[in-house]
């Protein structure tokens, strides 16, 4: 069943006509070309496909293009401004922490909406809400390290 | 002591340049990596094949390796650009395109920076002294007085310059040098050091395209009917309704029966609209009787290494420790599933695959399309993870199959079911150990049989005057049908870590049944001084204080080569009795790999391979019945999570002389029996099968 459906992608209010029961993953991959947004698991088990809805962490491969009408979608491409990493793309640069990069966004983007929720966030509240993405390469101490070290710089005054 | 020499296999020459011979198609879509890696594969000389300067002095850098996350982008780079004398920055890859890229057999055995290092320094060597004598001619000035620095040429006396750029002029350089001295350790500013990683922004920025992320016109996205089990064969298939689905195209082929869409999830649900029965699969082991199959149905054992009379060792011996190491299946469970994109068209087929191998690729999809194999090219993007899992690239040819068929480009991107299942497996495997002390409390007698492994590193290094070493069946082919009832193959640091997991446990028992300390054993036992140096610096590093296991405070040692590397690792675990579950505290490498490139990228690998080894060593285990595999996604089949991470030390070993032996492997092998001492010296049961999942802990505890 085909409808109209309008939210902000990245900021910019975007329109689609498709079935709104279809996974805002494929969406996003397929109709809208942005590929940042990965496909892991497909059941929300792994966190590769990790967006932000309204300031929530989602996995788009869970959640329907239709439950997020009218709403606010960032996803890994809308995350630096004007040619400006945030504070968390900065961090995963500079302390490495990724290697083959594949869970990389999902992780940006769940420590983004963990930042929001909580700058204040302990090392052990990172672990928690970090739990359920998973990387095979093991960067796991470098991805803690980097969100930290984001956490830090974002409450010193460089936050969005 | 050094990697034993090893022969030219089949597979070798099958990958070989030039060569053409066929294969049937099952046996190309198995594992690519030969088990006795080549000493000198054959490389281009001519250093043309691996460089380009542009008139504005950037060179691009051409190599078949990939980029799997291990950081060869980065570390080839800097080989490069050390011996060329050009800024790091200036330095563009290409890897693993076969159109642009010279022959390369694959990315695995730790090998991107170990064996083709050299042959890209010597490449550098050489064209920086060509130019050097270019620029003399140019400068009016002897070639041995003139100073490079960043790519530019300078004559000290007259103060004149000229650029790379400028004396190349983006043609290729026709005069030729065979030899060309390199540099050495003391006077590097480029080896040695940890630069920004060159994929970094694209990784962080969405940006770094995979092959599931490749856009064509027209592209179709390609859902594949799959057999329930394998051995199923197909034998009523009703696709009517899916054909119903608007925009979809159905593709019948044999045993290839696909739905296509522009939108991957329309072609997901046209999939599930079609009505397949399948006849029923073989009976084959479960992960409880595999061991016993593997016993029976094993290829007879092949000796590895022997050395002394085993007739003698047991005469010297007082007390003789036999046992049986188990590990089952293990998945590599890579986030990136399987990906291909292909495009054929006429007599030519461009393919954007996720793999480990692009040439022996290019021949597969050669073979499989009927096209010679300079009509196909094969362009590597980032590759999410390898393991070894990508080494067979089976989607890359069915993506080729399918775009012909179609018409149109058609990406093939797994789901996880079929990741799973058609994974090739690291293999489950026995290995029988039997071992003597003296009264002297030396080990004199060792005897080690590993069946369904492989035998890379199986032998002993300790000094043991009577031993042999066997090994029957293995990842890289040779077992007889049935013997392993799915696919197996390489997986990061193929075999290794079963070895060293019997070695190191049996080891271990050895030191516990003496009361000797686990680290001075093994130290009497060892004269290599390079092994003596790491397991003497993570000792230092963790602060082991010696005592008889168990001593009840959880801590294990674990020493292992591979292929070069020394590497010993130490841990500390806590075990809760009541649940079985180990929590892994800390967990110190030392590690010498001789010439370390990049410290930070060896650091990286260090860190990984350690978390990657806590899922082998307490989790990960696949489990199958009748030619299922029963494990579909992460919620069965537990990978690492932040919450199971120790803190990790990486103890790199400064070794600049010896040559570079690769990172990417090692630091994985000791994860098994490091852990496993851990938990006998936590609770004084040992664990002989991997992994120690909590019921198996708790079992371990109520029959002690």
């Amino acid at each position: 069943m085909q409808s109209t459906i309008s939210f902000r992608l990245n900021g910019k209010p975007i329109q689609i006509r498709t079935d709104p029961d279809r996974s805002l993953l494929w969406v996003l991959r397929c109709d809208l070309g942005l590929t940042g947004t990965k496909f892991g698991c497909g059941a929300g088990l792994c966190g590769a496909c990790t967006v932000v809805v309204e300031k929530e962490a989602v996995r788009a491969c869970a959640t329907s293009v239709g439950s997020v009408r009218n709403k606010q979608v960032l996803t890994i491409e809308g995350l630096s401004r004007n040619g400006r990493l945030h504070p968390i793309q900065q961090a995963f640069l500079e302390q490495h922490a990724f290697q083959c990069g594949f869970c990389t966004p999902g992780m940006i983007m769940n420590a983004y909406a963990l930042l929001l929720r909580n700058p204040q966030a302990t090392r052990e509240e990172i672990i928690r809400a970090m739990d359920d993405n998973l990387c095979r390469c093991g960067s796991h101490p470098r991805i803690v390290e980097a969100i930290e070290q984001a956490a830090r710089t974002m409450r010193a005054g460089g936050a969005r | 002591m050094k990697p034993e020499a090893s022969q030219l296999t089949r597979r070798d020459i099958l990958a070989a340049p030039g060569l053409l011979i066929l294969i049937p198609l099952e046996e190309l879509l198995g594992t690519q990596e030969p088990a006795r890696l080549p000493q000198r594969p054959a490389y281009p000389e001519d250093f043309n094949a691996y460089l380009r300067i542009a008139p504005d002095g950037r060179v691009t850098c051409y190599v078949g390796k990939v980029e799997l996350g291990q950081g060869a982008m980065t570390a080839l780079a800097q080989l490069l650009a050390e011996e060329l004398d050009v800024a790091l920055d200036a330095v563009t890859m290409v890897m693993g395109d076969t159109e642009s890229c010279p022959w390369d057999m694959g990315t695995f055995g730790s090998l991107s920076v170990r064996q083709f290092g050299p042959v890209l320094r010597a490449a550098g060597a050489r064209a920086r002294a060509v130019l050097l004598e270019m620029a003399a001619e140019r400068l009016n000035a002897p070639a041995g007085k003139l100073e490079v620095s960043e790519g530019v040429v300078r004559d000290p006396v007259s103060g004149r310059r000229i650029s790379y750029g400028e004396l190349v002029q983006g043609k290729r350089i026709e005069r030729r040098l065979d030899q060309a001295p390199l540099k050495t350790p003391g006077s590097f500013r480029v080896i040695g050091r940890s630069p920004q990683r060159k994929d970094a922004l694209e990784k962080v920025t969405g940006r770094a395209r995979y092959a599931g992320d490749i856009r064509l016109p027209g592209m179709l996205h390609a859902r594949i009917l799959r057999p329930p089990a394998h051995g199923a064969r197909l034998e009523r298939v009703d696709t009517s309704a899916a054909e119903k689905v608007p925009g979809v195209r159905l593709i019948r082929d044999g045993e290839l029966i696909a739905v296509l869409h522009e939108q991957r999830d329309v072609a997901e649900r046209a999939l599930g609209m079609i009505r397949a029965e399948w006849g029923r699969a073989p009976e084959t082991p479960d992960p409880e009787t595999i061991f016993e199959h593997l016993l029976r149905t094993a290829p007879p054992l092949r000796g590895v290494h022997e050395a002394g009379s085993l007739e003698e060792g047991a005469r010297l011996s007082k007390d003789i420790v036999e046992a049986r190491y188990l590990n089952g299946y293990v998945a590599h469970a890579a986030l990136e599933t399987h990906s291909a994109t292909a495009h054929v068209e006429g007599d030519k087929a461009t393919v954007w695959a996720g793999t480990q191998t692009p040439f022996p690729l290019r021949q597969q999809v050669a073979q499989a399309l009927g096209l010679p194999q300079q009509n196909v090219r094969i362009i590597t993007t980032y590759v999410g993870g390898g393991f070894g899992g990508k080494s067979a690239s089976r989607q890359a040819i069915e993506a080729a199959r399918l775009s012909k068929l179609a018409g149109r480009p058609v990406q093939v991107v797994w789901d996880r079911s079929e990741e799973f299942f058609f994974d090739t497996f690291r293999p489950a495997a026995v290995v029988r150990v039997r071992a003597g002390l003296d009264g002297a409390g030396r080990m004199v007698l060792w005897e080690f049989d590993v069946y369904g492994a492989g035998d890379r590193e199986a032998r002993q290094f300790y000094d043991i005057p009577h031993q042999r070493t066997r090994s029957a069946g293995g990842w890289s082919g040779g077992n007889p049908p049935g013997m392993h009832p799915f696919a197996v193959g390489p997986w990061r640091a193929p075999s290794v870590n079963t070895n060293t997991f019997a070695r190191e446990s049996h080891v271990d028992t050895l030191a516990s049944r003496l009361r000797v300390d686990p680290v001075e054993f093994r130290l009497r036992h060892l004269s290599d001084p390079r092994m003596r140096r790491v397991l003497e610096a993570a000792a230092a590093r963790f602060g082991w204080k010696p005592a008889p296991a168990p001593s009840g405070r959880g801590v294990g040692v674990s020493c292992a080569l591979y292929l070069g590397t020394y590497v010993a690792v130490m841990a500390e675990v806590a075990v809760d009795k009541a649940t079985g579950r180990v929590q892994v505290r800390r967990v110190v490498c030392a590690q010498d790999q001789g010439l370390v490139v990049n410290p930070d990228g060896s650091r990286q690998q260090i860190e990984g391979g350690i978390m990657m080894g806590l899922g082998y060593a307490l989790t990960e285990e696949v489990r199958f019945r009748g030619g299922h595999v029963l494990d579909h996604n992460f919620d069965t089949y537990a990978i690492p999570r932040f919450s199971w991470m120790p803190r990790i030390e990486a103890v790199l070993l400064d070794n600049p002389e010896a040559p570079a032996s690769g990172c990417g492997e090692p630091p994985i092998v000791n994860m098994g029996a490091a852990l496993a001492n851990a938990v006998h010296d936590a609770l004084g049961v040992r664990l002989l099968r991997l992994p120690m999942t909590p019921e198996r802990i708790r079992e371990a505890l109520r029959k002690a």
